[in-house]
């Protein structure tokens, strides 16, 4: 995207919601440009949520403002309902009507009628790729299914904007990777995709990511350029069957400075690479001779972790 | 918009064709309310268990119980001279009530000379013992003119005629009640689990993030209901004409518009209930606790207004269904029109409009 590009989709201005003494989101500025795939990335209550509901005009902002396609949050919310398509968390359809029934009742609540109707929900079934279970109810529809359904619901009455809270949540990897295909095709067509997620594989298929973290927007890039937040540092991935073991004589070695448990290993950051080659002898040396060790580039897995552990010890 | 507001009502149909158990509860309720109301709450009191004890003997006296036990309301459960038998028999309760005739009555009579006769009752159970005295009265003034018309004496002779319910059933003054209560329950009932139902599963999320605004989603959610309710009442009109032999003296057109307004009001308090509650099981218990109740005591279903304290009978003016009671007696009871009823369909109009304006309110805000 580049800076020239038309005013944006999205804009929030340190966008601020609190409930009670409790700040859920904390200051948040970000634009969005039309056509972009923007990942909101955060663990559970980081406020994803909360933002994402503001946006839709869903919940008022404590303070700050926000507009979604130049139409202010606050005083235009009816109008923004109109012009978006919002999938939310929580299942959003009708287990006891079938996906026909479904798709009609939400191109209804939009206002669609007639010919208008009949076409978006041809295109919709189409699209969601659900011909053989039109008359299906959704109750007995395929976790995949239901959410490609519950997507293409979203966008009956042809949103340029469409705002996704944790859409894949709880469906197998094959079944997101069709629904991300889905989001691809949607934004290749100029459609604007504000989705929420903790999946950091989803993460890596948007193409700006805003990583959240207890209500405050830590960083916001692209995600090869979030990676370059470890421009002094080398990670290596340790592998060894006593990662505990490992992890307590690591963190005593001088130029070592972070440690973490990643599925089986564990990931290093050295600040020296020379320091990978003596890594494995130092681990056998205190009984994991099994150790292995190799430079990786990191994921954003661990930029996510890396980027949360410097803003709290800044805060500590 | 019409049409935001006709898809939800459309929606709402095609859940409750696929749900038969709510909509059957919702047909087959009242029915079966009506029919275990309509047997059961019955205020008649008949097969009364009646003691003669004759000291007399004669004809006149053998009249008289004949009289009591031909009247259709008392049943003979001992007959005989002595009246000592009385005490074991009201003891033991085989005898509610008790006529004894006294050893000259037959002589007065004959000697056209004014005469008593003495009947004894169990007034354990005060308001029984009311009505078994009423009919004692009836009867044996019954059988005075006759005595008299053949004594040749010019008496005044009362003549009781009760109007628009002549033969005192209790069904014909239940009825009315019963569908005030059954169209209560019912369409609080529903309407609030159907607003519930979406907070529960979470589809409320997506309705709010539509353009539907609060008044269209509650127009649409109460249409079905209201159809549904309407067809409830229509089938127990039908069973109460036809098992409990009550007939709409009124016009029909006006008893479908005082319950048109009473289905608003108690579909808005389902609304507003709905508005409270967050689970379907408290909208349950809470729609069942503020219709039930209200309707059953303090509507003039069963109890009087007008024999409450004064306290109560300004509390009576918050339950919907007394304002609807009043009317609906005098529609099928008294075949009424407007200008006797009137102000009651006002009372039902403010109230709707309040309660709509409340639960409309406070829907927004949660929208």
């Amino acid at each position: 995207m580049n800076s020239s590009s038309p005013q944006p989709v999205v804009v929030a201005r340190d966008l601020t919601r609190r409930f009670g003494p409790f700040v859920a989101v904390d200051k948040v500025s970000f634009e969005v440009p039309p056509g972009e795939i923007f990942g909101f990335l955060g663990s559970n209550g980081a406020g994803k949520t909360t933002t994402i509901r503001m946006l839709c005009g869903l919940l008022a902002p404590t303070s700050g403002s926000a507009s979604v396609l130049g139409l202010d949050v606050a005083s235009q919310a009816q109008e923004i309902k109109r012009r978006i398509g919002y999938m939310s968390q929580r299942f959003s359809l009708y287990n006891d009507l079938t996906v026909e029934e479904n798709l009609r009742f939400w191109g209804g609540a939009y206002g669609l009628f007639g010919s208008a109707m009949a076409d978006r929900t041809e295109w919709a079934i189409a699209t969601a790729g659900l011909h053989e279970r039109r008359r299906t109810l959704v109750r007995s529809l395929p976790g995949g299914f239901r959410q490609r359904l519950a997507l293409v619901a979203a966008l009956l009455h042809e949103p340029p904007v469409v705002f996704l809270d944790e859409p894949t949540g709880g469906v197998d990897p094959e079944a997101r990777r069709r629904f991300w295909d889905l989001i691809d095709d949607l934004a290749s067509s100029g459609k604007t995709v504000f989705v929420t997620t903790h999946y950091m594989d989803e993460a890596e298929r948007c193409h700006r990511v805003a990583l959240m973290h207890a209500g405050r927007l830590l960083a916001l890039d692209s995600v090869p350029d979030l990676k370059r937040v470890f421009p002094l540092g080398t990670i290596v991935e340790v592998a060894c069957s006593r990662p505990a073991q490992a992890m307590a004589k690591l963190e005593r070695i001088p130029g070592v400075s972070e440690v973490a448990l990643f599925g089986n290993g564990l990931h290093v950051v050295i600040s020296r690479p020379e320091l990978a080659a003596t890594l494995e002898r130092s681990l056998a040396a205190a009984g994991c001779e099994d150790a292995t060790v190799r430079a990786i580039t990191p994921s954003l897995e661990d930029v996510f972790i890396r980027v949360i552990a410097g803003a709290e010890g800044e805060a500590a | 918009m019409l049409r935001r507001t006709l898809a939800i009502a459309v929606k709402e149909l095609l859940q409750l064709r696929r749900d038969p158990r709510t909509t059957l509860a919702l047909f087959g309720m009242p029915i079966v309310m009506l029919l275990i109301y309509g047997y059961a709450l019955s205020f008649d009191v008949q097969h009364i268990r009646l003691a003669v004890v004759d000291q007399d003997g004669t004809r006149a006296a053998r009249e008289v119980a004949q009289a009591f036990l031909e009247s259709g309301y008392f049943d003979l459960v001992s007959r005989g001279r002595d009246p000592r038998v009385l005490d074991p028999l009201f003891d033991s309760g085989r005898a509610q009530a008790a006529l004894v005739i006294p050893e000259r009555y037959g002589d007065d009579m004959a000697a056209r000379r004014p005469t008593t006769l003495q009947f004894v009752l169990d007034g354990s159970d005060s308001q029984t013992a009311t009505t078994i005295l009423g009919y004692a009265r009836q009867i044996i003034a019954s059988i005075s003119p006759v005595i008299r018309t053949s004594t040749r004496n010019a008496a005044v002779v009362p003549v009781s005629l009760v109007w628009y319910n002549p033969d005192l059933s209790s069904a014909r003054f239940l009825v009315p009640g019963l569908l005030a209560f059954i169209l209560m329950v019912t369409s609080v009932i529903a309407t609030a689990l159907a607003v519930v139902r979406e907070k529960e599963r979470g589809t409320m999320e997506s309705l709010r993030a539509t353009p539907l605004v609060a008044l269209e989603l509650l127009i649409g959610k109460t249409l079905p209901y209201l159809l549904l309710a309407s067809g409830a009442a229509t089938g127990a009109l039908v069973i109460a004409r036809f098992l409990f032999d009550v007939h709409v003296r009124g016009s029909l057109l006006w008893l479908a518009f005082v319950t048109l307004l009473f289905l608003a009001v108690s579909l808005g308090w389902g609304i507003l209930v709905s508005t409270v509650a967050e689970t379907q099981q408290v909208a349950f218990q809470l729609g069942l606790l503020t219709s039930m109740l209200p309707t059953f005591i303090l509507s003039g279903f069963i109890f009087p207004i007008s024999s409450m304290p004064p306290a109560l009978q300004v509390i009576t003016h918050i339950v919907p269904a007394r304002y609807f009671l009043v009317a609906l007696r005098a529609i099928i009871l008294k075949g009424a029109g407007p200008e006797v009823w009137w102000n009651q369909a006002m009372g039902l109009l403010i109230y709707g409009t309040i309660v709509m304006a409340i639960a409309t309110a406070r829907t927004v805000r949660s929208l």
